[in-house]
């Protein structure tokens, strides 16, 4: 995970920014009318008298065969994989539940930790109110979510604070190739986590956590719009702190910019970024060669 | 529910067929609506109706709290409509009274029969309504408010849920009655009309009526919420503008 310059990325995001077909993008009201002829109503739409209908609010997406609406608000809807923020609710004899924003309460078994945990014992290790990164593992039709803090980056968060956007913004937060949040780590040194669900898990010294929390805020208000990726560059060197960091200085976790105990080393999963098809609806339009 | 108080019955409409405030009889009051007024909630809505203020949010589809409530095979969907003490001249004594739980109960009944609540079993999605000042026509207009709340949190359902009161003034049938007209009128029939299917989900009516005079008013109030229904889907587009940045302050 390489927080130094990344020109490739700043550039592409550029492009996507400024060069995107708005035309392209259907917003459409639950009962509204689809054309959809021929198509396989999807999620997002119902059928009636031989129409389809929109059942959210949301863009239209009409990949043949199937004619569906992505939705641009509303809860969090697990998926498989997806890494997110939750904090605990409740504590059991051998689960902890969590609230991950989703429609339920997630379980956390005591098996899915990386820890030796005593069934009865489950409060040694997470109280109410801790925050934790974690891992939908699977989801069965009732609707309940099973999570497992096995894997990667995933753990205990300590110390920090959580900021909440709007789920269906992460693929902006994160930017085309974790370009977004890359940029966002590079200009102001906070360790960042950003959870699939709308809660970003923010660490670093109190100035940097605010300016964070500002961009994400920035950008749950602006997501929907182009041109983002430079007002939030923009904001960010207006808010340059005067002493230290500067924008291209590649940083690491310098003592006394983070908290130095025993806060586990994680970042984001800036990695390869979400699969833009699944995770992208705002961006989804083709790259260049 | 006449203001007893009142002495003189105010005349409701004009020799030229006008009403008290110079509305012609199908005319509806200024409406503005305003998607996303609260932050915290999943989804929420402000709306000016007249003299009407109202304001609503939605959370869910969340746990159910009190948990006996839960249903094994869909949302159950709690809706909560109140008026601050506030809200009119004299001071309303707050909390729930009769009026308040009937309204509750109807305007969660007409979301039942649009909301897809099967696709999220075990859950609840709780409906606020507050009635911030009155001028009659408030469960029309808090239903629209929050029907354009849940749009806004992202519920799945069949369309949104214009609602309008009808009633009849001065012997004449007419749109969107404000207090004078309520209160000294001859009828009132407040209904909630889902535009795709053109069915009804919530009709009530208080007053005296004649056959004809009904099948008029229930033609004029669906018309009064097809027109609504435009606003509404408005309030939404406007909230979910697609353009570019800027304009927008940070």
């Amino acid at each position: 995970m390489s927080r130094g310059h990344r020109p490739a990325h700043r550039r592409r995001g550029r492009e996507e920014s400024s060069s995107r077909p708005s035309g392209e993008r259907i917003l459409v009201l639950p009962g509204e009318e689809l054309p959809a002829h021929g198509l396989k109503p999807g999620p997002g739409t119902y059928r009636t008298g031989g129409k389809v209908y929109a059942s959210v609010l949301g863009l239209l997406s009409t990949h043949p065969p199937v004619v569906q609406v992505i939705p641009l608000s509303g809860r969090y809807i697990p998926k498989p994989r997806d890494l997110v923020i939750g904090t605990v609710t409740d504590v059991q004899g051998t689960f902890w539940l969590l609230d991950i924003g989703a429609p339920r309460w997630a379980p956390l078994h005591m098996t899915g930790t990386p820890w030796k945990v005593d069934i009865g014992d489950t409060e040694r290790f997470l109280h109410v109110g801790d925050a934790v990164a974690v891992e939908v593992e699977n989801l069965d039709p009732t609707g309940r979510i099973g999570v497992t803090m096995m894997g990667d980056n995933l753990g205990k968060l300590e110390g920090g604070t959580i900021v909440h956007v709007s789920p269906a913004r992460i693929p902006r937060v994160v930017g085309r190739g974790g370009s977004m949040i890359q940029m966002i780590t590079r200009h102001t040194g906070a360790q960042i986590v950003v959870g699939q669900n709308g809660r970003i898990w923010v660490n670093g010294s109190p100035d940097a956590i605010r300016r964070v929390a500002a961009v994400l805020r920035l950008i749950d208000e602006n997501g929907h719009r182009s041109g983002l990726t430079e007002r939030v560059e923009s904001y960010l060197l207006s808010t340059l702190p005067t002493s230290d960091v500067g924008p291209e200085e590649p940083r690491g976790e310098s003592a006394g910019r983070l908290a130095p105990d025993d806060t586990p080393p994680f970042l984001g999963p800036t990695g390869p970024g979400p699969d833009p098809d699944e995770r992208d609806p705002e961006t989804n339009e083709p790259e260049g060669p | 529910m006449g203001n007893v108080g009142a002495k003189e019955v105010p005349v409701l409409l004009s020799p030229e067929g006008l009403r008290i405030d110079g509305r012609k009889l199908d005319e509806l009051r200024p409406l503005s609506i305003r998607a996303g007024a609260l932050h915290q909630a999943d989804g929420s809505a402000y709306v000016e109706w007249g003299a009407n203020k109202v304001l609503a949010a939605v959370y869910g589809p969340r746990e159910v709290h009190p948990r006996h409530l839960q249903q094994n095979h869909k949302a159950v969907i709690q809706c909560r409509y109140n008026m601050a003490a506030f809200s009119v001249d004299e001071r309303k004594r707050p909390g729930l009274d009769r009026r308040s739980q009937e309204i509750s109960k109807v305007i969660g009944e007409a979301f039942e029969s649009v909301v897809f609540a099967e696709e999220y079993p075990r859950t609840s999605i709780d409906v606020y309504i507050e009635v911030l000042q009155a001028n009659a026509g408030t469960r029309c207009a808090g239903l629209v408010a929050a029907s354009v709340a849940l749009a806004d949190a992202g519920i799945p359902m069949a369309d949104l849920l214009p609602a309008v009161a009808v009633g009849k003034v001065g012997g004449a049938i007419a749109l969107d009655l404000k207090k004078e007209e309520d209160n000294f009128g001859e009828a009132d029939l407040p209904m909630a009309l889902v535009p795709q299917s053109g069915r009804l989900v919530l009709l009530q009516m208080e007053g005296h009526m004649t056959e004809p005079e009904l099948a008029q008013a229930l033609d004029l109030g669906v018309k009064g919420c097809r027109e609504i229904y435009e606003k509404m889907k408005q309030a939404l587009r406007d909230r979910y503008a697609v353009g570019p940045a800027g304009g927008v302050g940070a």
